[in-house]
């Protein structure tokens, strides 16, 4: 479950800076923002549990397509570390934000899911987290044919892959930047906001998990879908065998080792394909 | 003329404790220097060699615990086994030593993380500083943990005339602030001005070009790491003994961000930009605590400050204010034919 949800953030992350080369800051406040959306229409407004996480998700994509076109479309010719920066300005804005409208105590989000776990064999899961992973991995699929199987996917890998030529090509360039930022706001959205109601909801949620979407970017690869999936499993698995065999103190280390490691070892991530060169 | 301006601006700053009643506005100079000098050591790298590094707290926090452990003493089971022990020492070697352990974390830094470049360095960096951090908050034997490390002491120096002197006070601890910062100044200066610091502005301008005219790369970019690192670290280590307590906060990412600010708004790659930044952003939030201005919102205010800053004047307020008095000057000229 902690892997699939480290993998929608991944891949949100990974989308973004591969096809606008931004490296975006502002993706934990998003992974924040759905986790917050989810406790003002449950707990504040009552809404339906399931009609609020399609909500939340929708106002996440809003807010990133918002972002893209007020912040980043004036800068496109920018050099990455303004835009870097850029970002990092927005992200302490929208964390503040988050810390005034809700204050620093931690919420709690109510869900609908019966408290018996499922017991299989040996094995018992809580029933929410099964709900999770199930939308997770829905989320991933869904991601997947809309990357390589519709025609925006194919504007996007080609973006991707030859910016100049795309354009040329008659591709709205713009656009398809909305598309891509509010995709992957989208996803973290939905991360925060399925990871919400399991966990709590706070105003730092987001930064942890922004630099834990990096480790998992870079081990997969910046730019590789398929890589941040396998990545996002990957450290949730270290994750846990560290904390579990090491130390619990070092739980969250892990990502940022992982991310050391794999620059100075294997720089192009390790599900990398070979680059054309020339 | 230009010299004769820099002493009267010296003296003027010397002579702030003489005139200035509150030790609460001291305080905050205090603090702005320090801050200050960190913001110029990160200059060295972001405006001069071109390197983006989010990780910079991380040489200010270790320069702080250094010179705190090696001032208070400290022994740590490094195997079940083995101790390892110090006394404590007097603050005059506990300063040299965080300066020297920020300088080798930044010459490790330097050769690790200028393997990569761009937004990999940046998230080297950042993860850098996150690890320190961590090993902070977790190594309680060594640093206390989220206990802190109290009663730093503070500077103890011989000074002519004075015989030994413990620098207590407030205005004492502005004066010592400001001799390094005049000091790093000076030293960031003739770097820049030297052979190596062309050697960084080539690379930041063009490296495959810098490197194919002979400038050793790494070389040049581990000696800017290095220097500027020793240079946060000192910040650092005169925090500890002005505060008189380090935790882990120091790591804080926010602390980056600040003298992240403090470079580009003042102007990266200019010698008085961090100076002109580290003014700005340093007292500006006391300027905004008269209005009783919610914390929070005075950080939305800074974030919406940075974007406004980097979309309206990118290269920073330096080069800004220099372009309009060449245009005031331009238009002058104009005037008189």
């Amino acid at each position: 479950m902690l892997g699939g949800t480290y993998a929608l953030l991944g891949i949100g992350l990974t989308l973004i800076f591969g096809i606008m080369r931004v490296v975006n800051f502002t993706h934990g406040e998003l992974y924040a923002f759905g986790a917050y959306m989810m406790y003002m229409l449950v707990m504040l407004l009552e809404v339906d549990f399931f009609a609020s996480l399609v909500l939340a998700v929708m106002l996440g994509v809003m807010l990133g397509a918002l972002m893209e076109i007020v912040l980043l479309r004036r800068l496109h010719s920018a050099d990455i570390d303004t835009k870097m920066l850029v970002m990092i300005g927005a992200w302490i804005a929208l964390q503040n934000t988050e810390q005034l409208l809700w204050t620093g105590v931690a919420k709690s989000i109510d869900n609908p899911f019966p408290v018996e776990p499922l017991v299989i064999g040996p094995v018992s899961v809580a029933w929410n987290r099964v709900f999770v992973f199930g939308v997770v991995i829905l989320l991933i699929v869904a991601t997947y044919a809309l990357v390589n199987h519709s025609k925006l996917g194919k504007a996007m890998r080609a973006t991707f892959q030859d910016r100049d030529t795309a354009a040329l090509m008659g591709i709205q360039i713009g656009t398809i930047h909305t598309a891509t930022f509010a995709l992957g706001s989208g996803l973290a959205a939905a991360a925060g906001a399925l990871l919400g109601p399991v966990l709590v909801a706070y105003p730092t949620m987001g930064d942890l998990a922004a630099a834990k979407a990096f480790a998992i970017v870079i081990l997969g690869g910046l730019g590789n879908i398929v890589g941040a999936t396998a990545g996002g499993f990957i450290l949730a698995f270290v994750e846990e065998l560290g904390a579990g065999y090491i130390s619990s103190g070092y739980r969250d280390a892990w990502g940022f080792v992982i991310i050391i490691l794999v620059l100075i070892f294997k720089p192009t991530g390790l599900f990398a394909q070979k680059e054309r060169v020339g | 003329m230009k010299r004769a301006l820099t002493a009267a601006w010296l003296v003027f700053l010397f002579s702030i404790p003489l005139w200035m009643q509150s030790l609460y506005i001291i305080h905050v100079l205090v603090i702005t220097g320090i801050f200050i000098i960190a913001a110029m050591s990160l200059n060295l790298l972001l405006g001069y060699a071109g390197q983006l590094s989010l990780g910079h707290v991380a040489f200010f926090g270790i320069g702080a615990y250094a010179s705190s452990l090696v001032s208070l003493g400290f022994s740590v089971h490094v195997a079940p086994e083995i101790v390892v022990a110090l006394e404590p020492k007097p603050v005059w070697m506990a300063i040299p030593a965080g300066i020297l352990f920020a300088g080798l974390a930044g010459w490790f830094i330097g050769r690790v993380a200028f393997k990569v470049r761009g937004a990999y360095f940046v998230i080297v960096s950042i993860s850098f500083a996150e690890v320190v951090r961590l090993v902070a908050v977790n190594w309680v034997e060594l640093t206390q943990g989220p206990m802190a490390l109290n009663n730093i002491p503070p500077l103890t120096l011989w000074l002519p005339g004075a015989g030994e002197h413990t620098f207590w006070k407030k205005p004492e601890n502005y004066w010592l602030v400001l001799t390094v910062a005049v000091l790093s100044h000076i030293v960031v200066r003739r770097l820049v001005h030297s052979r190596a610091g062309r050697a960084m502005i080539a690379l930041r301008e063009n490296e495959p070009l810098a490197s194919s005219v002979g400038v050793d790369i790494t070389r040049c970019l581990v000696l800017t790491a290095v220097v500027s690192a020793a240079m946060a670290g000192a910040a650092g280590a005169l925090y500890a003994h002005y505060v008189r307590i380090v935790d882990p906060d120091v790591f804080l990412f926010i602390y980056t961000v600040t003298m992240v600010i403090m470079v580009v708004t003042g102007g990266k790659g200019t010698l008085a930009g961090p100076i002109v930044g580290g003014l700005i952003f340093g007292l500006l939030p006391e300027t905004l605590r008269a209005f009783e201005i919610a914390p929070e919102l005075q950080w939305i205010l800074y974030g919406v400050l940075m974007v406004l800053i980097l979309y309206f004047l990118p290269d920073g307020i330096v080069p800004a204010v220099r372009k309009w008095r060449e245009q005031v000057r331009a238009g002058v000229a104009a005037e008189g034919k």
